[in-house]
């Protein structure tokens, strides 16, 4: 993570990721009232524009270095250092990627069913919040993004979510929020320290992480102070348990946005904050952390397995995969990051897809009770086969994009962390058994009547998932293009925390 | 041509796309033939391979050919390749040979099932995967086809999904291969962390020039065979194997005989120096297990009354003997038997299949009985497998069984007499068979009123295409001894074939006793043989003797209900016990946390003024109170 060069483009591609969102949002709500018929068009217009701005920004993306690319910094409160910083690396260049396709699939796919016009108003409100946190490089602007986007999350769980929304929304709200508190302090504090080693007030990400000393102690109550913020969003064991109600309440388009990219907010911001700014306290708590990321893929392998609800089966089967991300991230070998970084987009995508699928079967039968479910298989056989490759993709099978990830987060991490390793790998036989045998209650067996006419994919939801079921392919059989640019940074910054931990 | 080898595996794949997308278009039976056709190509360019490295010295007998890169990731650099050597030749000849005959033969044999297209396109599929596990230059291409068969055998045991016992059946089958899968993911961290690399080339380098130390040796051979135990239904993980007989006929035939099921001793062969390498207890575990499993099954097969059971006990009990060898360090003898096995089991699985077919779905053998006048190509090629199996001269499963029992002479003489002890149970177990479903009385007759919507039942033989396989496997379990008989230099193909893969880590035992007396050895196997068959004879069709098979043996000696109670009772408790801590323990702290400041929060209501100004004040206090505290500590550390 080479400090950013004098590369500062002309066009400002990064600012607009940002900031198109935010004029769709209020473009979509000063319509809603008078022409609804253009508010629609305008949430889509602002998404695939959005959604086309970050493949460019992929196709643009200088493959093999490890330093921020695109950056755009602009003194915004100068007296505290504090300014307008973004930029791109091979870390967060899948996530902005991915956050740029999905809410376009997902506002097209997915049907809210009342107030339109507010759904998507804060639908793109939480675009901008997600590719602000994923693109600050500033920690002041990092922590308003981190704390937007809540806002957004929680009026649409509580607006557009099932019975028990308001509690959900309430808990996902407040549990958050109480983990960033300790954040905020951390990152007040960290900015007071280093003001003593750079000599001035700065929020810049950069110029602390390269410049800092902090003493050990510091170092170690300061990565706390964010770790907390972090492990909550992630979630990790034991700060899991939002997780499985804000999913089940939440409507599909947030299940799949909360598990595609709001999530990776915590391994993302461990990764670019935690471990960049402080090497040796992140490698003083791994222990800790390793142990806490196995034994939520163990526990909330189990969990998943007991679940009766489908939804909440797919949100336990999250707090597993994330437990293998976090495990990755910091067994800090190139292999083991590198992994994590494609397993954050993997994960994304097939536990996105799973969501979509999910409530596509809840908007037929009305029910995500596995008990009630049956024989669908018979009735729907693309539906089935569509389910059974992302499932596959959850399950890490070879030739998969689960599998790349999930295969080099291990092998990476079986030098650093042997034992916490191969418990974690009993995690992917456990991951086999809870979905195959979900699949087999909901999927196989005769159907009774009122599964008999369960309704095959329509085209729109199956031009919808065939561009999760590509990704899903494509990049379990040739995923060099992706390694290829996440590699390099990931390199970085590995170096970065050897020089400050020998 | 060698630079064309990948298109063994990639023929397939190609025949699986055609039936993904115009599968329902082409229907029955021209979706049929073209997956036929996709795998009797491929045989071919295998055929042209093989011909091709004939022609080469023995030690240029290797030649890699990449499709892609395809993990690279700092020290970690794995490409798609695929590895042309004597060893994986002789793999993908039989893999494709017996492949082109059984789509062959399932073009008959799924005639008129719904799903047509489908199942051929899962076949096509399982062909890729079986080539890509055999044909891999390197640990993680294998364990992508290693995978990808175990998912192919999933879709195909539960292909007729809406009976339950089948998709419990897949299920089990995919869960269980995952056990061993641990075992074969751990071994590749730790070959990778200990040696950079996971191409076989390197680490079998590595084992032979002893830069490999002798623990870590071990402890690969060790998690690789868990990866075996489950891929080959050795114990404990052979329970899915006789389950996994729910899928149609030709799978059991092709996946769970012939091909599949063999992954496991193939990646102990091509493991070899690794296992070579290791503490001398790893083959030997690997000897014992093998003959355990092999004996066990044995008996257990000796009281099945369902025609495929017996089958799937057999094919366990022949796998172990092929770990029997693997653990004797007779590897040559492991991949003859194998092959053999493939003729001849892929012949009986097949056979049966014709007999269901001909008696409209049913398998119960006794229920059967006198059929070889009504079917009588199958009667035929059926016995010509038994007695290959039976270890009858000169039928091909003789001459492997014998090769491989000499090696276990010369390495462990109490595990040789548990390889005739099976022997002994395989001629009479099969015998058995062969007298009940083709010989005695015809008792398809009595039970035709509960056949009711059938009307009468009368067994019919099959048509050509179904019969044309048996005839040619039927032939190769004739002849299939002649690639490796023991009469010395001239006669011993097979081992000069595979020399260049596994000569450094064969067991030596040409001055062995077992060795200077082999005649003496053949002539105890073909007496073993004779007993088996004649007291067979005298149980069942003379009815001399009455049959024993008690219940425990029909049930397996209980393993299977044991190990589904275990999972159903203490298993699921701990399951549900650790869900139920998290609903109530784990998140009833956080609600218990949040009713907490509630409360508080009600008493402290009343310091809520309303006064926007107060809340700033306070706010900024407390940021003055944190930020000097930290100046202070950072001044004071």
């Amino acid at each position: 993570m080479i400090a950013s060069s004098a590369e500062v483009l002309n066009f400002p591609i990064l600012t607009l990721l940002v900031v198109l969102p935010v004029i769709g949002s209020v473009v979509v709500a000063l319509l809603g009232g008078s022409r609804p018929e253009w508010m629609k068009l305008a949430a889509l217009v602002s998404s695939v524009s959005t959604a086309a701005l970050s493949l460019w920004l992929l196709a643009a993306f200088k493959t093999g270095e490890a330093g921020f690319q695109f950056v755009s910094q602009h003194a915004w409160i100068s007296q505290w250092g504090i300014s307008w910083h973004l930029g791109v690396d091979g870390i967060s260049l899948f996530l902005i990627v991915l956050t740029g396709i999905l809410f376009p699939l997902v506002i097209v796919g997915i049907d809210p069913h009342h107030n339109e016009t507010s759904y998507f108003a804060w639908m793109l409100l939480l675009q901008a919040g997600v590719m602000g946190s994923f693109l600050s490089l500033d920690l002041f602007l990092f922590f308003v993004m981190f704390e937007i986007v809540l806002v957004p999350m929680y009026f649409l769980i509580g607006g557009w979510g099932y019975d028990q929304r308001v509690y959900a929304a309430t808990k996902f709200f407040l549990y958050t929020m109480a983990g960033s508190a300790f954040m905020l302090i951390g990152i007040i504090a960290t900015v007071a320290l280093a003001q003593r080693d750079l000599g001035v007030v700065t929020f810049d990400l950069v110029k602390i992480a390269e410049g800092a000393k902090f003493s050990t102690n510091a170092a170690r109550w300061l990565f706390l102070s964010f770790a907390i913020a972090f492990a909550v969003k992630v979630p990790l064991f034991p700060f899991h348990t939002w997780l499985p109600d804000a999913h089940t309440q939440a409507p599909t388009g947030g299940s799949v946005i909360l598990a595609g990219v709001l999530l990776k907010m915590g391994t993302y911001g461990f990764l670019r904050f935690g471990v960049y700014l402080f090497p040796q306290a992140a490698m003083w708590a791994r222990p800790a952390i390793f142990s806490l990321a196995v034994i939520g893929i163990i526990y909330g392998a189990i969990a998943a397995t007991m679940q009766r609800d489908l939804k909440r089966l797919v949100a336990y089967s999250s707090v597993a995969h994330l437990g293998f991300i976090v495990l990755g991230t910091f067994a800090l070998s190139s292999q083991a990051v590198t992994g994590a970084v494609m397993q954050m987009v993997n994960h994304g995508v097939s536990t996105g897809a799973l969501f979509l699928l999910v409530g596509m079967i809840y908007e037929r039968r009305h029910t995500r009770e596995i008990a009630e479910l049956r024989g669908i298989q018979h009735v729907a056989p693309i539906f089935a086969g569509v389910f059974t490759v992302v499932m596959l993709s959850s399950v890490g099978l070879p030739g998969l994009n689960g599998f790349v990830g999930e295969f080099l987060i291990l092998i990476g991490s079986f030098g650093p962390a042997r034992w916490w390793t191969l418990v974690a790998t009993v995690g992917v036989v456990l991951a086999a058994l809870y979905l195959l045998w979900a699949y087999q209650r909901v999927f196989h067996g005769e159907p009774d009547e009122a599964n008999s006419t369960f309704k095959e994919l329509t085209l729109r939801e199956g031009l919808l998932m065939s561009v999760f079921v590509a990704i899903i392919v494509v990049s379990g059989i040739y995923p060099k293009p992706i390694l290829d640019r996440i590699e390099p940074s990931v390199g970085a910054l590995i170096e970065h925390v050897e020089g400050q931990t020998k | 041509m060698l630079d064309l080898i990948w298109l063994i595996p990639v023929l397939p794949l190609a025949g699986a796309l055609i039936n993904l997308i115009l599968g329902r278009k082409l229907g029955d039976p021209r979706a049929g033939w073209v997956a036929t056709i996709a795998t009797a190509s491929s045989f071919l360019v295998t055929v042209l391979a093989y011909f091709e490295m004939l022609g080469l010295p023995a030690e240029e007998r290797s030649h890699v050919a990449t499709m892609f890169s395809w993990i690279r990731v700092g020290s970690l650099q794995v490409d798609l390749a695929v590895l042309a050597d004597p060893l994986s030749i002789v793999m993908a000849l039989f893999v494709t040979g017996i492949s082109t005959l059984i789509h062959l033969y399932a073009i008959g044999y799924m005639h008129g099932d719904t799903k047509f297209s489908k199942f051929f396109l899962y076949l096509n599929l399982f062909v890729f995967s079986m080539l890509m596990l055999v044909l891999g230059e390197n640990l993680l291409v294998t364990f992508l086809g290693w995978e990808g068969v175990g998912a192919c055998s999933y879709f195909l045991i539960s292909f007729w999904h809406t009976r339950n016992s089948a998709a419990v059946a897949g299920k089990k089958a995919f869960v269980t291969n995952r056990i061993g899968d641990f075992g074969v993911m751990a071994a590749m961290f730790l070959a990778f962390n200990s040696l950079g690399t996971l191409s076989y080339h390197a680490i079998n380098e590595s084992a032979h020039s002893g830069e490999l130390a002798a623990v870590t040796a071990t402890a690969i051979g060790l998690l690789l065979f868990v990866g075996a135990c489950g891929k080959s239904a050795q114990l404990p993980l052979y329970l899915w194997l006789p389950d996994a007989m729910e899928g149609p006929t030709p799978v059991s035939a092709l996946i769970h005989a012939a091909t599949m099921v063999t992954s496991g001793v193939f990646l102990m062969t091509r493991m070899s120096p690794v296992l070579h390498a290791s503490f001398e207890w790893l083959p030997t575990v690997i000897a014992v297990v093998g003959a355990a499993t092999a004996l066990y099954a044995a008996s257990v097969a000796v009281a099945q009354n369902d025609i495929k059971k017996v089958l799937a006990y057999s094919t366990v009990s022949q796998l172990g003997y092929m770990f029997l060898a693997v653990g004797s360090g007779a590897y040559v003898a492991a991949i003859f038997h194998m092959v053999t096995h493939a003729f001849f089991k892929a012949l009986l699985f097949l056979g049966s299949g014709s007999v269901i077919h001909g008696m409209h779905h049913e398998q119960d053998m006794r229920r059967m009985g006198a059929l070889r006048k009504v079917m009588p190509v199958t009667a035929f090629t059926f016995i010509i497998g038994w007695l290959a199996i039976a270890g009858v001269p000169p039928f091909a499963g003789f001459w492997s069984k014998d090769e491989i029992l000499l090696y276990v002479y010369a390495n462990n003489r109490g595990l040789y007499v548990v390889g005739l002890i099976t022997a002994l149970l395989t001629a009479f177990y099969m015998t058995r068979q062969v007298i009940m479903v083709f010989y005695g009385k015809a008792k398809w007759n009595d039970h035709s009123a509960e056949h009711g919507s059938h009307g009468d039942l009368t067994p019919h033989e099959s048509s050509w295409v179904m019969l044309t396989p048996l005839v040619i496997l039927s032939g190769l379990s004739i002849v299939g001894g002649a690639m490796q008989l023991p009469f010395g230099k001239n006669f011993n193909f097979l081992e000069r074939w595979l020399a260049p893969v596994v000569e450094e880590s064969e067991a030596h035992i040409g001055e062995t006793w077992a060795y200077q007396n082999k005649y003496l050895l053949l002539v105890v196997a073909i007496v073993v043989a004779v007993v088996g068959i004649a007291a067979s004879i005298a149980v069942y069709a003379k009815s001399w003797i009455k049959p024993i098979e008690p219940k425990v043996l029909e049930q397996a000696w209980y393993y299977d209900n044991a190990a589904s109670r275990l999972i159903a009772g203490p298993g699921a408790r701990t399951f549900n016990l650790i869900t139920w801590i998290d609903a109530n323990i784990v998140d009833g702290v956080v609600n218990g946390v949040g009713k907490l400041i509630q409360n508080i929060a009600t008493s402290l209501r009343r310091a809520q003024s309303g006064f926007v100004r107060a809340y700033a004040l306070l706010i900024s206090l407390g940021a003055v109170v944190i930020l000097a505290w930290f100046f202070l500590r950072g001044a004071l550390l």
